[in-house]
């Protein structure tokens, strides 16, 4: 069974009016279970266990620290075109934006890579807006095989491919892929995706699985926070999650909780994610999968990461710059989305290692060809 | 009483613990756990190699004169855990491999299957082989056959600290495996390493307990003592547990009459 078909058993929930019936004495007993059940999770998205933030974060740390150790990797983020078929209304990269469009040559992604594994940067996530036009099977494989000559371990985070497309980026070096739902509410994602092979919500919600039988060891996901109701997107992020751990046990499943920034386009998100509900959401989805890498990315700013570090995030990324080629050169194309955090991977290391928590830059090893 | 020593796979140790090291706060509380609890052996997973940041790579604070047992964290089957074997090999120069082969990354249960496989292609190729696996006896046997050095049952899931779960099971892979027994994972507690040894276990190691203390010095510590008295109560024998008193009207006093 897909994700599409097992999510349906909770097609009928009414997220605002479970909320209401939540109150402090049922958190209270869920914080003292081992294990929690889904609707557990959902009732530790509410608004009533807020009141419970720090017992939850409490717990959620001493349950990561059990599972990964005061260890938090390190990887950049290299956006290799910004060619987009997509209109979505939330990014940088839609159609509907007038921006200098760009895709790099061969020799500026080595460029651009060696600056970066210049940092001291092994793990590197390769991005590209979707056309599969201009950003072909040829040149992402092209890609890969100039940045595994730079980094240990190669994720992508494109447009979905088939399990066949997979297979061959696989077969080329990658090991990782990272895809975000945007939203899990159908109705709401048919209005935000209206054109480009992005409108088909199915297709994308099932990539994961496809990356899966493909062999892919890490399965990132997300949704996009403030396009819907927080404990809905949530709820569904968690569901999805343990549903792949489950069904691809030998991939580590992992998530990120990008709220959405300021891009190109100028649009206004639909509910304000506050700094208390991002906490709250790693808090609750550690207790509900445990065994989950969490990324906080450069979205959020230096202040706010420094305090997560704590909360049990496994990666962040560092000195990012969501320009295309903007390593090599500065500010020639408008990013993806604005950047919080600029310190360099020095900066970085400085930040975790102040935390009491050790920055790991290499985590994986080539194994291609031996 | 004469040294008692440790002899495997071609080194002669005084301390009967391993201890892991990637779950430290930082690297540089290392030696000090190495001192702290004795140890002469630590692992390091091949993926955590790192020799382009010498700041963050675990390898450059391993006290000089420690034994360094690679793993094989992240292989998924035999033949990705023989190439990270082969590529340790090559960066450290040394034959110690201890082989973690998983497949399930929500408990970390070791593929017992996999593992024997790559025991035998290892042995062959000359490494010392300690394998990671479930507690379970046909399992070791095939692993033994293999080649291994040692036997690395798991006390409970990684991570658990939730400590000898597998009690019952350990016992019958010391009583039926000629090799040494050291128990892997899931050590809590001072205490549960101290039964391990007690039980006759040849070695411990330890990881997650120490490094989720708040003071993982004085864990390491702890650790070491442990060991120590267990191992002194297996080599002196433990007297035998009686559940009852002994009966005031025995049953076969009449047999002597």
């Amino acid at each position: 069974m897909s994700f599409y078909d097992y999510k349906q058993q909770y097609k009928n929930i009414d997220f605002e009016k479970f909320a209401k019936t939540v109150c402090a004495e049922q958190i209270k007993t869920i914080l003292n279970k081992d294990e929690i059940s889904e609707f557990d999770f959902l009732a530790l998205l509410s608004p009533a266990a807020l009141d419970f933030i720090e017992p939850m974060a409490q717990k959620a740390a001493d349950i990561a620290l059990k599972h990964f150790g005061k260890a938090i990797v390190l990887f950049a983020p290299l956006y290799a075109s910004n060619f987009c078929i997509n209109n979505c209304a939330y990014c940088g990269f839609s159609t509907r934006n007038d921006i200098e469009r760009k895709i790099l040559n061969l020799d500026e992604v080595e460029e651009n890579a060696k600056i970066v594994s210049g940092f001291g940067i092994r793990h590197i996530l390769l991005l590209t807006g979707e056309s599969a036009v201009k950003t072909s099977m040829d040149y992402l494989k092209s890609c890969v095989k100039i940045l595994k000559r730079y980094f240990d371990a190669v994720d992508i985070e494109i447009y979905p491919l088939t399990e066949d497309g997979y297979k061959e980026l696989g077969e080329a070096g990658v090991e990782g892929l990272t895809v975000f739902q945007e939203t899990y509410n159908e109705d709401l994602y048919k209005i935000l995706h209206t054109k480009g092979a992005k409108a088909n919500y199915r297709f994308r919600l099932e990539t994961c699985e496809r990356a899966g039988r493909a062999g892919y060891r890490n399965l990132n996901i997300g949704a996009l926070l403030g396009l819907d109701d927080f404990s809905r997107e949530l709820f569904f992020t968690g569901i999805h999650a343990k549903f792949l751990q489950k069904n691809f046990p030998s991939s580590d499943i992992g998530v990120s909780f990008p709220r959405i920034r300021k891009a190109e386009g100028g649009y206004q998100p639909r509910t304000v994610i506050a700094d208390s509900n991002l906490v709250q959401a790693i808090a609750a989805i550690r207790l509900f999968v445990h065994r989950i890498g969490i990324t906080i990315s450069t979205r959020e700013n230096n202040d706010l990461r420094r305090n997560l570090i704590g909360l049990g995030i496994t990666k962040m990324s560092a000195a990012s710059n969501t320009q295309v080629g903007g390593y090599a050169k500065k500010g020639n194309t408008k990013g993806q989305f604005e950047i919080s955090d600029s310190a360099s991977v020095k900066e970085v290391k400085d930040m975790i290692y102040q935390k009491n928590y050790q920055p790991v830059l290499k985590d994986w090893m080539q194994m291609n060809g031996r | 009483m004469s040294k008692d020593i440790l002899k495997i796979a071609g080194l002669e140790l005084e301390s009967r613990i391993l201890i892991g090291s990637g779950k430290f706060s930082n690297n540089a509380l290392i030696p000090k756990i190495i001192e702290a609890s004795g140890a002469q052996t630590i692992t390091v997973a091949v993926r955590r190699f790192d020799f382009d940041n010498p700041n963050e790579n675990i390898l450059s604070y391993i006290t000089k004169g420690i034994n360094i047992m690679p793993n094989t964290s992240g292989a998924r089957n035999s033949q990705e855990a023989v190439t990270i074997a082969r590529l340790a090999r090559e960066a450290l120069k040394t034959d110690l491999i201890k082989i973690e082969i998983i497949n399930d990354n929500k408990y970390l249960l070791p593929d017992n299957y996999e593992t024997a496989r790559a025991c035998e292609t290892l042995a062959k190729d000359g490494f010392k082989v300690f394998p990671y696996m479930n507690a379970d006896l046909p399992s070791a046997r095939d692993m033994q056959n293999a080649g291994a050095a040692a036997i690395m049952p798991l006390g409970a899931p990684i991570g658990t600290n939730k400590g000898l779960q597998t009690k019952a099971m350990i016992k019958i892979l010391i009583e039926e495996i000629d090799l040494p027994i050291i128990v892997d994972a899931g050590l809590g507690k001072p205490s549960d390493a101290c039964q391990s040894m007690e039980m006759g276990c040849a070695a411990i190691m330890a990881n997650t307990a120490i490094s989720s203390s708040e003071n993982p010095i004085l864990m390491a510590e702890a650790f070491k003592d442990a060991v120590n008295a267990g191992r002194k109560g297996f080599l002196a024998k433990l007297g035998t547990i009686s559940n009852k008193a002994q009966a005031s009207s025995p049953l076969t006093n009449f047999l002597r009459n």
